[in-house]
């Protein structure tokens, strides 16, 4: 059985702030690590190789740098990691992110199963699954909380949804989505480290797809694009009270009686 | 392909460094000699703006689509067995005003089983069209079911603007059928708005909600985009109906699946913070567990629920339901009152959209206060009992 898990590298904090005058981003260092969710991803995956002896390759789309999130999934029991980065997918949108990594997934061969995180703190979207499994062709659970089986053929799995958890049976290959919290991610291990410090990361470029359409790829195959950024409005007048705790209280009891509140 | 190009001559006698940290996708680099631009780059063309000599946005004109063929906003109708989700009004409200702008039609697309009593219903809320697919193996929501009659009614309706709420169906479904379509959808729209010419504004938090994003799907039909609930006003229902449900037919073969459902597990009912119309909010200032009993009273007084921001859930005090923010629900109460939160842009953006906003907060410079109608500089440990004392006078007096 072969599983592949995509990962993603974020920026380390999202504490940006944009320089209203400028429309520049004011930035303190620039630290990324790996998207907090896929850490769950890669877990379930990890839980899944030692009791069945699966494979596991880890994917990700990026900047070189990147190579880095691909180091920490070794560390953490990852046997293969590829990083699919070329200039051709410069610009990508969600659909031309999902579009080359699911080129990028069918370069590595057969999968049975993938696994993304339920969301990345820098897109923020969790589309990217779903529009993985659409361009795979293949069927996907979002939000999946717990796995309940796995066997050759199928997996089991509880999906959240908001009143219910429903509990489905899907026919490998599929993806899945994985809720945080499906188990507690390990630590990167030092031992595994000094193990994998010579593993290579395999590159997967442009020319290494299938597709060799440019026009699917990067900025050219993304239908939406971003026509400014602007800090978020600043609010409301507002009335500032100061004095007394005592009298606050009083005050704030008051008003709420004004606002008919009680 | 349109690109950004790096002009060398112009990097020379600027500091690479600074070039770099120009970009907030960390999509600069430097060779040591040579700038260039690698994959992280989402044309946002920030760069641009502040070195235009040395980058530059070269564009190249595409085949333009003719948009005139694709009429309509269309909406998902999401429901929780047979209860419409209330993100549909909402979205039902966002799209007649929209619609009203370029005179376009507003639809409802309702997929499942026996989903009749639905249809009626939605006639109330001033769609031009109720149009519903009802097979019994929709009864659960599977994916490529689901895919399949959106894809059909995509077809046959040809809708230019697709809406659709940021449930957890919503969320599993809109980007399937958008990729099916080769299409743009954008997630968690904040506003929305349309243009003459049909284009779709959508503006959606970025980077953790430290920034606005405005997004446009300028050549590609239809347009995606999902919206929370409580982003935006549902309209009133009407008394008169208007309209009828219009059933559409699709071949049973379509509806294939590689899932089946085993079960479906209620979860226990609890009240959602989403619903409440008053929020008391805890935030870290709460020394200790047992503290919080002061909000669920002030809470109880005003007949609202406690909500508390993501350090408490991190200190295991709360349930992860009651967190308010991005990584939390986003709330629009009549009145939230924050005690003791210091109003990090996270938390802030799930609630900025309450109708008023009372602030408790030691701090005078705490940043909750650029979002308050009312910010009371002072200490919740003195502020709330006194306030809560003086509350229950109030409803006693009241009766
Ligand atoms: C990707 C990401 C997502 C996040 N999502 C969320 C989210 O969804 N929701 C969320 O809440 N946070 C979220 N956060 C965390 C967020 O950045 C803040 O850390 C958090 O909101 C702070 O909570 P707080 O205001 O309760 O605590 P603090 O920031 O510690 O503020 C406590 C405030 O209480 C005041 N205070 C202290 N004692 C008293 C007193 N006795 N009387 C009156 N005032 C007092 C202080 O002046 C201070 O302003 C997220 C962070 C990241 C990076
Ligand atoms: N560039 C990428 N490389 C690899 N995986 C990604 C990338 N972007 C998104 N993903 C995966 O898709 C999930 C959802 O991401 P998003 O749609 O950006 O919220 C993430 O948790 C990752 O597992």
């Amino acid at each position: 059985m072969n599983i592949t898990v995509c990962i993603k590298q974020v920026p380390g904090t999202s504490e940006v702030e944009i320089d209203e005058k400028t429309g520049v981003l004011k930035r303190e260092g620039i630290d990324s690590k790996m998207n907090p969710y896929d850490l769950y991803a890669l877990e379930t995956a990890l839980r899944i190789k030692s009791d069945k002896n699966a494979g596991l390759r880890v994917i990700s789309m990026g900047p070189p740098q990147a190579e880095a999130v691909i180091r920490e999934a070794y560390m953490m029991g990852a046997d293969e990691g590829y990083l699919l980065t070329d200039r051709k997918f410069a610009g990508a949108d969600v659909l031309a992110t999902s579009y080359a990594l699911s080129q990028g997934i069918r370069s590595l061969g057969h999968s049975d199963l993938i696994i993304t995180g339920k969301m990345t703190t820098d897109g923020d979207t969790a589309q990217v699954g779903p529009e993985i499994a659409e361009y795979l062709q293949i069927p996907h659970v979002a939000n999946v909380l717990r796995i309940l089986e796995l066997n050759e053929k199928s997996i089991t799995v509880e999906m959240n949804m908001a009143e219910s958890v429903e509990i489905q049976e899907v026919l490998l290959p599929c993806l899945i989505t994985v809720e945080k919290d499906i188990y507690q991610p390990r630590l990167p291990s030092f031992k595994l480290k000094l193990k994998t410090a010579d593993r290579p990361v395999h590159y997967i470029t442009f020319n290494d797809l299938e597709d060799k359409d440019e026009s699917h790829y990067g900025l050219k195959g993304s239908p939406t694009q971003v026509l400014k950024i602007f800090p978020p409005p600043a609010k409301t007048t507002s009335e500032r009270w100061e004095g007394k705790g005592e009298e606050l209280g009083q005050r704030l009891a008051e008003k709420l009686h004004e606002l008919k509140f009680i | 392909m349109s690109k950004i190009i790096v002009h060398q001559n112009a990097v020379k006698g600027k500091s690479h460094d600074a070039l770099i940290k120009v970009c907030p996708f960390n999509a600069i680099e430097s060779d040591g000699k040579e700038i260039s631009i690698n994959s992280g780059c989402r044309m946002c063309k920030i760069c641009v703006k502040r070195y235009p000599d040395v980058f530059e946005f070269v564009e190249e004109k595409v085949a333009e689509i003719d948009k005139s063929k694709w009429r309509g906003i269309a909406v998902y109708i999401d429901h929780i067995e047979d209860s419409i989700h209330p993100v549909s009004f909402e979205l039902i409200g966002k799209a007649r005003e929209m619609a009203a702008k370029i005179g376009h039609p507003v639809y409802c697309l309702l997929m499942g089983s026996k989903v009749g009593s639905m249809a009626e219903e939605l006639l109330h809320y001033g769609a031009d069209g109720v149009y519903l697919y009802d097979k019994p193996e929709l009864l659960h929501f599977r994916i490529e079911p689901y895919t399949a009659v959106f894809e059909d009614f995509i077809n046959r309706i040809k809708p230019s603007i697709v809406l659709v709420g940021g449930t957890t169906v919503g969320r599993s479904l809109a980007p399937r059928v958008a990729a099916r379509f080769r299409t743009g959808l954008t997630a968690d729209c904040t506003m929305l708005d349309v243009q003459k010419n049909t284009d779709l504004d959508q503006i959606r938090p970025a980077y953790g909600g430290n920034i606005m994003a405005h997004i446009h799907t300028p050549n590609h039909r239809p347009q995606f985009a999902t919206v929370r609930y409580k982003i935006f006003d549902a309209p009133e229902r009407q008394d008169d109906a208007s309209g009828k449900p219009e059933y559409l037919d699709i071949g049973s073969d379509k509806l294939a699946s590689r899932i089946k459902v085993l079960e479906v597990k209620k979860k226990e009912k609890v009240k959602s913070i989403e619903d409440a119309d008053v929020i008391v909010v805890a935030g870290r200032a709460f020394k200790k567990e047992d503290d919080l009993s002061i909000a669920y009273e002030l809470a109880d007084l005003l007949g609202g629920m406690v909500a508390v921001t993501r350090p408490l859930i991190e200190a295991g005090w709360a349930d992860p339901r009651l967190q308010i923010g991005l990584s939390g629900r986003t709330v629009k109460p009549k009145l939230i009152i924050t005690c003791g939160v210091s109003g990090a842009i996270q938390f802030v953006a799930g609630m900025n959209n309450a109708d008023t906003v009372i602030a408790i907060n030691k701090d005078p410079k705490a940043q909750i206060f650029s979002v308050a109608h009312y910010a009371v500089i002072g200490d919740i440990y003195e502020i709330l009992p006194e306030m809560i004392g003086k509350l229950r006078a109030l409803k006693t007096n009241n009766r």
